[in-house]
């Protein structure tokens, strides 16, 4: 069993702009209820991955966390331009320390 | 530990110690799940960690050629160039069974496979840095799609472990220790109410013969 699934890119204009070229829909968008409001309309729309930047994710955790827990979309955090938060390895722990019970990463 | 409310028969008895016995077989295969969900689990998440630094590595390289031809181009110019991309990406899933817990496996079909096809411009108006961009984006892209597919199925698993845990804790400390505590005091209850209908009968007895034979 298998359907074909779009990726998109969700971000500030500067770091997403350059995933256009791969041919990945680009959604240039910082107001955290239209980010919200994006994000489920992708994963109703038959997106299977949705890259987002780590500031853009801080402001939608909630929605995030949502679709954590099902098979698709998979929601994956990526650096802005601004630098690397590290946002993106501590949901990494977070994962660990729920499995395990406690953070063995470190 | 809290006795369970039932009545001390017989019946309750057998069927106490047939649920016993599923629970304490439940308790072992739950068990061997979570020790085998476990082991998988620590792979991944370690090949997690090293695609997450890899792909963060090359974002942050093509970051940095963007921020300079963002400097050097005009933001219309360069948003111009991207505009109409050659390359295309669409992702076959299927998914894979990992203990019952059903992961997505991402498979990506590109347009053009040639990996100098993907510059959506001519090279006349745009700067040197963007192609650096994109040829560095474009190459950190399989890893990314790995690390979508990783990701998930981490997350995924994090939560079948826990949900797992949770139940192999409720069966050993808590359904099992109740079934036994149950189990003991209705076989107690029993062999009281056995001893005491022989007393009963032996002082029935006792009576009986007293009365016919009339003896002292």
């Amino acid at each position: 069993m298998s359907e074909m699934y779009k990726t998109a890119v969700i971000g500030d204009s500067a770091s997403v702009s350059g995933f256009a070229a791969l041919g990945l829909s680009v959604f240039r968008e910082t107001d955290p209820a239209e980010i919200s409001k994006l994000i489920n309309r992708l994963a109703a729309n038959g997106f299977g991955v949705i890259y987002i930047t780590e500031p853009a994710a801080a402001l939608v955790s909630d929605t995030i966390k949502k679709y954590r827990s099902r098979k698709l979309p998979s929601i994956v955090l990526i650096p802005a331009i601004e630098g690397n938060t590290g946002d993106g390895m501590r949901s990494l722990h977070e994962a660990v320390e729920k499995a395990v019970g406690s953070d063995i990463l470190k | 530990m809290a006795r369970l409310n039932v009545n001390p028969t017989r019946m309750e008895l057998s069927s106490l110690k047939k649920k016993l016995a599923s629970a304490q077989r439940g308790h072992k295969l739950l068990k061997d799940k979570r020790d085998e969900l476990m082991r998988q689990f620590m792979n991944m998440i370690k090949e997690n960690k090293q695609l997450r630094s890899e792909v963060e590595q090359g974002i942050a390289e093509a970051n940095r050629y963007m921020a300079v031809a963002g400097s050097v181009m005009q933001r219309e110019a360069l948003e111009t160039a991207l505009m109409l991309p050659k390359q295309e990406v669409e992702l076959d899933v299927s998914e894979k069974n990992v203990m019952s817990v059903y992961i997505p496996v991402f498979d990506a079909k590109y347009r053009t496979s040639d990996p100098d096809d993907i510059y959506s411009y001519g090279t006349a108006f745009t700067s040197v840095d963007l192609d650096g961009a994109v040829s560095a984006l474009s190459k950190i892209f399989p890893k990314m799609i790995r690390l979508a597919e990783i990701e998930k199925a981490c997350q995924l698993m994090a939560d079948e472990i826990e949900k797992t845990r949770r139940r192999v804790n409720a069966l050993e400390h808590i359904m099992i220790p109740d079934y036994q505590e149950t189990i003991k005091f209705i076989t107690m209850k029993l062999s009281e109410n056995e001893r005491s209908t022989t007393t009963s009968l032996m002082k029935v007895k006792d009576m009986v013969l007293k009365q016919s034979h009339d003896f002292k």
